[in-house]
């Protein structure tokens, strides 16, 4: 028996795959690899199988992590290429290890918002965009639990952000907490569109760099 | 990815099924093919991912050295609403590339709600709607599938039909379409071509004149199309492709699993059944080859569900030993096989038992009529002492979901018939009582009508389907019958049962009605939530046609269908001799226990091997 995390990209075509179908998806991978992923016991067993940070659909990323159990012991370095052939295109395997650290070290996101403007980027956008998401507060909409939406501050959320600007799109660089509560970065695009409205981007995109502790260093 | 394309995919619903990427889509370098074939499915990809003559031919096509092969399926309403906004074709899923620069558009075409899609697909696309509006050799728009028995709806739109099993037939086509292309043929000597292929149908090498009253006079085969058109079938299943490496969806579909095609045909001979007469004859997988393919497909696929598939499943001759073979696989790899369309029999009650292993999911029957005299009429072999032993053993065993379907508006139905179902209902109800093993659980019995539909190549296609007034008081009859708390009546929408009956059994004219249809509105109408009729009643008013023509109206023995150049193997003599028995109660062996001489024993070489 094995305990081991699985990090993967998931990109391009795969970013459109939701949450509980990649967790499907795997499942059948693991089969198709011929690997037998241990389950748990009761009447309704399922397979000891998770994601240590789910991803939005539509977001990319390459640093996503899964955690899972199998019967048999595995060979950590040669799963990546075992893998490879049983997966649907976009998720690539990139390495894997028996998980040294548990979850809830892994404190901190750092992602890549590209916000398209589709006419250029107004000018003053990034020192505006900067000053309003490290400034007192950032309240954005948000679901609650009873799917009500309710404004919440994420400002004690964010740990940094810095910007880069291109011709037609403005990079954000961000820090974000990344559990207990995290906050998703797609929501700092959201709160330049509604407290700077003559900024908002025509289009955003969220990508995933990495996961850090609390010493930010790479939690893997 | 298009960028437009990006923009779109975050606002609708369930995005995967519009990208592609899915393990063993089949990509193949656009350098090293010379022609591309859009297979289209003209409904959701949820529904034509699950298809399985869609899953074979795409291997079949894929297969062939020079050809690529990918799949396009209908947009739900808020993407189609997103393409039209962001003028974005219709691009297939592998390449991206845009359908109209494919050199064939294939649909697929299961059933007549589907008539619109096409067009709307067509549209999406950006091709011209009618055939003689597209001039050059490319694309070419082609379908088959069961609903192409009666293809005249359609044959202003389509170039060609394809008539029976495609594994064959299409790779024929498809040589003949590349030399067509390297030569540089118009598209008219293609078609004249073409329609030499046995199976192929060239709806417009045929002219059709009507009588007076509506009916046709001649149907004229022009520039030496064949009088007759014969469905192709596949000689020998065990040579036949079978897709053991198989696309699986990223997305969940509506049948999400192994599906094994026992055998093709069905000995029954249903009279109100379509696809158990134009599927004629029965032609099966040998058990080695199924135990074989199933465990291959399992395996490279990593479902962990397999379902037995056919038209009557339990009427493979070897199925308990073909059971065990596959058990050797899927027990030990946790595959859990399913045994849809099962006879109420011991036999086939023993057999779900052991599958299901103590699983105990609802069971289906469908009867289809409620009394014994009723069912001898349309030749449907279950006796009410069958189910009722099956549902004793069931029952005792701790089932206790059934689930009976049945029809109404039969030939010959009367009042009778339809208490016959409320009084099957409570019979079923009173077995729960006796033989429940566990009654603190209750019991689920669903009951569900739908309004019969006479189909082309049934003993059936002369029939009216009843009126809607009289399959509303039926319906009504019933629910004052059905007294049984434990019973819940489901009866079907009665707008897209009489549509179905229109078109199903519809000549050419209605091409105008269904064109009109679709400007209106009509795209997605195999879906209640999309299908309006006011807007086909509207069609048809302005196109001066009458849908009850179509529909209520009894045929005379003599009268020449808007599908008589098509040949299903089976004989209009004998369809009839079987309508006249259906007066008499009278029923017809199946075939293993006597051939009844239907004719389709000449596609296989004279002897049906049943
Ligand atoms: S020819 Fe006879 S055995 Fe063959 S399908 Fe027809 S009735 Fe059945």
């Amino acid at each position: 028996m094995s305990k081991v995390r699985l990090c993967f990209a998931k990109e391009g075509v795969a970013s459109y795959i939701s949450h509980l179908d990649l967790l499907r998806t795997f499942q059948r991978v693991f089969i198709r690899a011929g690997m037998v992923i241990r389950h748990s016991a009761g009447f309704h067993p399922h397979p000891m199988m998770s994601f240590v940070l789910p991803l939005s659909v539509g977001q990319t990323s390459v640093c996503e992590l899964l955690d899972f159990e199998t019967e048999e012991e595995i060979d950590c370095a040669a799963l990546p290429a075992r893998l490879a052939p049983c997966l649907p295109l976009g998720v690539r395997a990139l390495e894997c290890h028996v998980p040294e650290r548990p979850v809830r070290e892994l404190q901190y996101l750092q992602a890549l918002v590209s916000m398209e403007y589709d006419g250029g980027v107004p000018s003053g956008t990034a020192e505006a965009v900067r000053r309003l998401l490290l400034g007192e507060q950032v309240v954005v909409e948000k679901r609650n639990k009873r799917k009500q939406i309710v404004d919440v501050d994420i400002r004690p959320m964010i740990h940094t952000v810095e910007t880069e600007e291109r011709e037609r799109f403005l990079l954000l660089r961000t820090v974000v907490q990344a559990q207990n509560p995290g906050v998703n970065p797609a929501l700092l695009a959201a709160a330049v569109s509604r407290h700077l409205p003559e900024r908002a981007p025509d289009f955003i995109r969220v990508h995933r760099e990495r996961l850090l502790d609390g010493d930010g260093s790479v939690f893997r | 990815m298009d960028q437009k394309l990006a923009r779109i995919l975050p606002k609708v619903q369930k995005p995967a099924r519009y990208v592609g990427g899915e393990y063993n889509a089949v990509i193949k370098d656009k350098a090293a093919v010379d022609f591309r074939v859009a297979f289209c499915f003209p409904d959701t990809y949820e529904i034509g991912m699950s298809n399985l003559g869609m899953r074979i031919l795409y291997g079949v096509m894929n297969n062939m050295e020079g050809v690529w092969c990918e799949r396009v399926f209908a947009p739900w309403g808020d993407m189609e609403a997103a393409l039209r906004e962001e003028h974005i074709p219709l691009y297939a899923l592998e390449s991206g590339d845009r359908v109209r620069d494919f050199d064939i558009v294939a649909f697929s075409v299961g059933y007549e709600m589907a008539y619109p899609a096409i067009l709307n697909m067509l549209e999406l696309s950006g091709i011209p709607l009618h055939s003689a509006d597209r001039g050059g050799l490319a694309p070419i728009v082609i379908a088959g599938g069961t609903a192409m028995y009666n293809a005249e709806p359609l044959a202003d739109f389509i170039d060609l039909a394809c008539i029976g099993e495609g594994e064959e037939e299409l790779v024929e086509l498809l040589t003949l379409c590349r030399r067509a292309k390297a030569e540089g043929w118009d598209k008219g000597r293609l078609l004249r071509e073409a329609c030499h292929i046995e199976g192929i149908y060239v709806p417009s090498l045929y002219e059709v004149r009507y009588h007076e009253d509506g009916t046709v006079a001649a149907i004229t085969p022009k520039d030496g199309a064949p009088e007759r058109v014969r469905k192709r079938i596949v000689q020998d299943m065990d040579s036949a492709h079978f897709p053991v490496k198989s696309i699986v969806p990223s997305t969940e579909i509506v049948h999400d699993r192994v599906t094994l095609e026992l055998f093709r045909g069905c000995i029954r001979g249903c009279r109100f059944c379509q696809a158990g007469y134009v599927y004629r004859p029965v032609r099966c997988r040998s058990k080695e080859k199924l135990a074989e393919y199933g465990a291959a497909a399992c395996a490279d696929s990593g479902y962990q569900e397999m379902t037995l598939s056919s038209l009557s499943t339990s009427d493979y001759p070897d199925l308990v030993e073909l059971c065990d073979a596959l058990e050797d696989y899927c027990g030990p790899h946790h595959v859990t096989l399913s045994l849809p369309s099962l006879r109420a029999d011991n036999f086939s009650m023993a057999l779900t038992e052991r599958m299901a292993k103590g699983r105990k999911a609802g069971l289906t029957f469908a009867p289809e009529a409620g009394t014994q005299r009723l069912r001898d009429a349309i030749n449907k072999n279950l006796t009410e002492k069958d189910l009722m032993e099956s549902l004793t053993r069931a029952f005792s065993n701790g089932w206790s979901a059934v689930k009976l379907y049945y029809m109404l508006g039969l030939p010959t139905e009367t009042d009778e018939d339809i208490i016959g179902i409320a009084e099957m209902a409570d019979h079923v109800v009173h077995c729960w009582r006796e033989h429940a093993s566990n009654k603190a659980r209750g019991v689920r019995i669903t009951v569900s009508t739908s309004w019969f539909v006479p189909k082309p190549f049934t003993a059936f296609q002369w029939e009216p389907q009843i009126s809607r007034e009289e399959y509303e008081r039926r319906v009504k009859l019933l629910r004052e019958h059905m007294t049984a708390r434990a019973v819940t009546y489901n009866w079907h929408d009665g707008d897209t049962s009489f549509l179905e009956a229109v078109l199903a059994r519809g000549d050419r004219r209605l091409g105008r009605v269904l064109e009109r249809a679709f400007e209106k509105g009509a795209h997605l109408d195999a879906w209640q939530d999309y299908f309006d009729l006011g807007r086909w009643l509207k069609a048809f008013d302005e196109c001066g046609l009458d849908p009850a023509f179509y529909a209520n109206r009894e045929r005379g023995r003599e009268e020449i269908f808007p599908w008589s150049v098509i040949s299903c193997g089976v004989g209009d003599e004998y369809l009839w001799r079987e309508r006249e028995r259906c007066y008499a109660s009278q029923t017809t062996p199946d075939c293993r226990t006597r051939c009844s001489g239907c004719g389709a024993n000449k596609m296989v070489g004279g002897t049906c091997d049943v």
